[in-house]
């Protein structure tokens, strides 16, 4: 703007007659004048909002916060020194490796499958979409999406319910033997802590099933009766409302029907049974010698509860996998540009070649818009090392120290506690280092496309 | 509410008449930060709704959130503080005051502070020998709160020593019922937790020497605290979702787990504030369904209250800065907050039938009534070390729960933090 209106000022000096030396001088003078009153109010708001920021914030860089001394590059060494910082650079190289050209390979597969299809504006609409969200509304959303919880985490539901559907769990899970009863964990299940005469009723006391996993056709347990056969039952020993004996069967305690038992005799499994309604079982036929009774660990096996997808093991890829949706219609779509400008024919000539459709992406498409996908995967770059708010509100607190980048942790430190500004700004600067080789090239790019 | 519109409409209303006791600041501007928003922050405009009304001034309340510390400094920095701001943590108190940026209290406010407040807490106020804060409200954080139909499922009552909140744990689990939930991802959770034990296994004076570091965490006392702590989360079933289930649960979805439309768990050990999550989620009625019994006793310790607070500082030496601490210290501003409910008073003259409801007096009382009352310790140390989702205490006792460090290597972790995060320390 001030560049239009300099020009401005020098062809209104144009006309009239031949100036003299002095009056040159004085025009030159004047229009040096105009253009400075013009260039002032952009110069100034420069100066003030971006130079005199970028020079305190180096200037904090070098002095302590507490005592305000100079203290030179202390506080750029305990970048490295700090094991919380140290980690968040490392994540940030990791962010800058991974996310751009994810998104990228992505927003390619996207932007050439879309082409093909029918109704693709919509698609690409609906791809584009997540591009108009805040990083904080998507943060909140993805938490909820990431929580460890089946019944809240939308992830966690997916994958165990598929999982159920091939290995459902058992009805018993978190069933355990009362303690002193005589039953010990073998395998995954409970057994007799030693082999039990075959004449003699097995009682096996178990707790721990909540009221409402208690199945529908157990019934009051009762004692087996005396038989030859190995016999015995299995019950739930809780008396609700407490008040209950422990190892015997009080009035209102129920049998565990459905429980698989096994007889054990020298190591092997000799004979199984399952039990009724009462809790009872017995093995038909083991009436002489001694046995090992075995509930078996298929009664047990625990729920699959998902994956802890914000706990510090798996933290980063996760927040990177909200970033890939947000971003990667924003890539698809500058690629599509990209792609609709390809020489048609070069293409066609390929196909009647014989080229195959992965032939023609790798040695044609991919080739001919890979200067859109430099672009793509720079501008990703310089977005993702300054990332802050999606790593500021989806990982729970116990997580932020895994989850932890750059920008973040120039926000911990400066504001979440230490007020340690000294750090703080230290680190802000190691940020603006890190960007600048991009935008150097980005910088250039424009000059080389400038005519 | 009923108090919010009464006073509304006498502000609107023909000019009220002026309380000499406090003065005439019409014209007068003050400003008020806390941390407070919402359903608090309406509360406490009714009170300065009434300071305006009976002296003409104007007050205006910003909420500074969980970034008070933020807004307070970068208004330091920008030289234009606040008048008072509300602050939960003493350390910072402290700090203020070394920095020389803060007024002592003096004249009327202290008059009214010291008669209407215990000396336990104008020495909790006091800094150098200086009266600074007033404790305008408090938290109540010694109690665990139970699900009154899951303990009559397994035939328990509330226990008052530890070895009772084991065996009733254990009771628990027979009966499938998940004993306790913690809500380990926010760390002031776990920071509780540790407070409350070790205030019973060491003593109150070890409590303030280790608040003040002069004793190390390595101690003995403090290794007995992580050890119990690691007994107990550790045990299987004992902690809702295990421990590494615990550290993913925010508080608020640990009240959740245990007063929420499809409720696990039994127990939360955590402060009165519980209180206004269960009204939020609308499930038990607060003193029926969902009730609360102290933290159990160790070793025969005698009762003891962990608490925390608000402190009402004030950065501006002005009579109108001084008639509303004075205001602000008054059993007068105590019966309008109380009864307003979700708020604990320690001042001595305030009618206890203020309160609300039966749950809240005795909540109070307890805060009065018990002589060994202890501020909450990771509020008392530096901001680096307890007092932010940031601070080495709450992270390194996250990383505790969830991870197998022996309670003698995190004593060591903890030292060495403390050494490092007191150093600055004025």
């Amino acid at each position: 703007m001030t560049g239009v209106a300099v020009t401005g000022a020098a062809e209104g000096a144009q006309p009239g007659v031949e100036p003299v030396a002095p009056q040159r001088r004085r025009r030159l003078d004047e229009r040096r004048l105009v253009a400075a009153l013009f260039l002032a109010p952009a110069a100034l708001t420069v100066l003030v909002l971006v130079a005199y920021p970028m020079a305190s914030t180096v200037w904090l860089s070098l002095h302590s916060s507490d005592t305000g001394e100079f203290v030179g590059a202390a506080n750029y060494l305990r970048i490295f020194a700090t094991d919380t910082t140290r980690h968040a650079v490392l994540n940030n190289i990791v962010w800058v490796v991974v996310a751009p050209s994810v998104v990228t390979a992505l927003g390619l597969m996207l932007a050439v499958l879309t082409q093909r299809v029918r109704w693709s504006t919509a698609l690409k609409t609906i791809l584009f979409m997540p591009m108009a969200l805040s990083f904080l509304a998507v943060g909140v959303t993805f938490r909820l999406v990431y929580d460890e919880s089946p019944q809240r985490g939308a992830l966690n539901a997916a994958i165990v319910a598929v999982h159920d559907a091939f290995a459902p769990p058992s009805k018993y899970y978190g069933v355990a033997p009362r303690d002193g009863t005589g039953l010990v964990p073998a395998d995954g299940g409970y057994e007799t802590a030693s082999p039990v005469p075959a004449t003699l009723p097995v009682a096996m006391p178990v707790v721990g099933l909540p009221r409402d996993r208690i199945p529908s056709d157990a019934a009051p347990a009762a004692a087996p009766a005396a038989g030859t056969d190995l016999r015995g039952v299995v019950w739930l020993d809780f008396t609700r409302g407490g008040g209950g004996s422990v190892g015997a069967i009080d009035d209102t305690e129920v049998g565990l029907p459905g429980m698989r038992v096994e007889a054990v005799r020298e190591g092997k499994v000799v004979a199984t049974a399952t039990t009724d309604g009462a809790g009872q079982f017995v093995f038909p036929g083991l009436s002489d010698g001694e046995y090992t009774v075995r509930l078996a660990a298929t009664n047990f096996t625990e729920p699959f509860r998902g994956v802890t997808w914000l706990g510090p093991r798996l933290v980063t890829p996760a927040v990177i996998g909200a970033y890939v949706w947000i971003w990667a219609g924003f890539a698809m779509m500058l690629i599509q540009a990209g792609l609709a400008g390809l020489p048609r024919d070069v293409l066609e000539a390929a196909r009647v070649d014989g080229a195959s459709e992965w032939q023609v992406l790798r040695r044609i498409t991919v080739p001919l818009v890979w200067p859109i996908l430099g672009v793509v995967i720079v501008t990703l770059s310089i977005n993702v090392l300054k990332i802050f708010d999606l790593l500021y509100v989806l990982p729970p607190d116990s997580s932020q120290d895994e989850a932890n980048v750059v920008a973040l942790e120039m926000y911990r430190v400066s504001f979440g506690g230490g007020l340690d500004y000294g750090l703080g700004s230290a680190l802000a600067v190691l940020l603006f280092v890190l960007v600048l080789p991009a935008m150097l090239f980005t910088i250039r790019r424009r000059r080389r496309q400038r005519p | 509410m009923l108090v919010v519109l009464v006073l509304g409409g006498c502000t609107i209303g023909t000019p009220d008449a002026i309380d000499p006791s406090l003065g005439n600041f019409a014209g007068r501007t003050l400003e008020v930060v806390a941390t407070w928003s919402g359903a608090e922050q309406r509360n406490f405009q009714a009170v300065l709704n009434e300071f305006m009304r009976r002296t003409h001034a104007t007050v205006r309340y910003t909420s500074g959130g969980t970034d008070l510390a933020v807004l307070i400094n970068s208004r330091l920095a920008g030289g234009s503080p606040p008048d008072i701001a509300f602050i939960p943590e003493p350390g910072v108190v402290a700090e203020l005051v070394a920095r020389g940026v803060l007024t002592p209290i003096t004249g009327t406010a202290a008059q009214a502070v010291r008669s209407n407040y215990s000396q336990a807490w104008q020495d909790l106020g006091t800094v150098n020998g200086q009266l600074y804060g007033l404790y305008f409200k408090v938290a109540n954080k010694s109690v665990v709160w139970y699900r009154a139909d899951a303990f009559a499922e397994a035939g328990v009552s509330p226990p008052s020593t530890w070895e009772e909140l084991q065996a009733l744990s254990r009771t628990l689990t027979e009966a499938g019922i998940t004993p306790m939930a913690a809500g380990g991802a926010d760390g002031w959770v776990l920071s509780d937790w540790f407070e409350n034990a070790y205030l019973r296994i060491a003593g109150p004076e070890r409590y303030d020497e280790l608040a003040r570091h002069e004793i190390a965490w390595t101690d003995p006392s403090v290794v007995r605290t992580l050890e119990l702590l690691d007994e107990y989360w550790r045990t299987p079933k004992f902690i809702d979702g295990g421990p590494s289930g615990a550290t993913q649960t925010s508080f608020t979805q640990s009240v959740a787990n245990v007063f929420g439309t499809e409720p696990t768990t039994a127990m939360i050990a955590e402060g009165d504030f519980v209180a206004a999550e269960i009204r939020r989620l609308n499930q038990v009625t607060v003193g029926e369904g969902a009730r609360f019994f102290p933290w159990p006793s160790i070793n025969g310790s005698p009762p003891a209250v962990v608490t925390a607070g608000d402190e009402a500082v004030a950065f501006h030496d002005t009579p109108e800065t001084n008639a509303l601490m004075t205001f602000l210290a008054s059993p007068d501003v105590a019966r309008i907050m109380a009864s307003q409910g979700g708020f604990l008073s320690v001042n001595r003259n305030l009618d206890p039938s203020s309160y609300p409801d039966d749950t809240t007096r005795e909540l109070a009382r307890e805060i009065i009534d018990t002589p060994e009352v202890r501020f909450d310790l990771s509020d008392l140390t530096p901001q680096a070390f307890g007092g932010g989702t940031d601070a080495h205490m709450w992270v390194l006792l996250q990383n505790f729960l969830d991870n197998d460090i022996s309670p003698t290597d995190l004593a060591q972790q903890l030292e060495d933090a403390a050494v490092h995060d007191f150093a600055g320390r004025p």
